[in-house]
């Protein structure tokens, strides 16, 4: 059990730093929320039930948190992009589409 | 009383959630558990409204894990392909928003479509306009809507169906 929950950890650690790397590598919001909000999901998941196997008494704890940072993590990146989105900050140029901003102009037309 | 079944679902998801985060059945805790459980049920009774969506027929049994399992898989798949691409030095992105269009009408299944799209690869839903969730994507396949839908939201739409209205 104390084995698989520091392998869990490892891994945790191991995505938490990728999605670091993604945010400081990442051209524009949208795809530094990418990176922050997915790498950090799963690694804090990872983490979170890692602990909780080392520790058995924390391991229904542990999935409680689990899936309040599976509800919420989403959302607030998701709240984080719309706002992004509504106060202009433009894609990074390489963006090949952007439906929403098509949408905005023929309603405001 | 319109949405009873609502405010009943609401009731079992916070008594669920204070037993598991206090792990015991002890005297004190479950006073104090119902107590907190008949405040809040009060000052939220509104918003139980949302609960209603929810589907109880013996069928959410056999789904209910089989969304969680393809949530996780794609979960997985999404932070390897994700890693992979940060990873790469030539950093191999081709990002733009999507629309997609989505047959579920109630808030609740919304809400549970575009959390689940969020997080699975390459894709982060910005945002949500009556049938249509606007998705930015980091590598894009297909422009048009149905291209998109199809890539994005098909595979937990099908089951979403059977667990939400």
């Amino acid at each position: 059990m104390v084995v698989v929950g520091k392998i869990l950890v490892l891994i945790g650690s191991i995505f938490l730093f990728l999605g670091s790397l993604g945010i400081f590598r990442m051209p524009d919001v949208y795809n530094r929320l990418q990176a922050g909000t997915k790498a950090t999901t799963l690694g804090a998941l990872s983490l979170i039930l890692g602990v909780g196997f080392m520790n058995g008494s924390f391991l229904v704890k542990s999935i409680v948190l689990i899936i309040f940072i599976v509800l919420t993590n989403p959302i607030s990146s998701s709240t984080i992009a719309r706002a992004s989105h509504k106060a202009g900050i433009p894609l990074v140029k390489e963006s090949v589409v952007d439906v929403c901003k098509d949408n905005v102009r023929k309603e405001e037309a | 009383m319109k949405n009873f079944k609502g405010f009943i679902i609401f009731v079992i998801v916070l008594a669920l959630t204070w037993l598991l985060l206090t792990g015991s059945l002890g005297k004190d805790e479950l006073l104090i558990g119902g107590l907190s459980l008949v405040l809040v049920a009060i000052l939220f009774f509104g918003y139980s409204d949302l609960y209603r969506a929810l589907k109880i027929t013996p069928k959410i049994i056999l789904f209910y894990p089989l969304y969680l399992l393809v949530f996780l898989k794609e979960l997985i798949v999404a932070n390897f392909d994700v890693a992979s691409r940060v990873v790469r030095p030539s950093l191999p992105i081709n990002p733009g928003i999507v629309a997609v269009k989505t047959s579920l009408k109630d808030p609740l299944s919304k809400l549970i479509l575009a959390n689940s799209i969020t997080l699975t690869p390459g894709t982060l839903t910005v945002d949500v306009k009556d049938d249509t969730l606007f998705i930015h994507w980091i590598d894009v396949k297909g422009k048009d809507v149905e291209e998109a839908t199809k890539e994005i939201s098909r595979k937990f739409e099908r089951i979403l169906k059977e667990i939400v209205k």
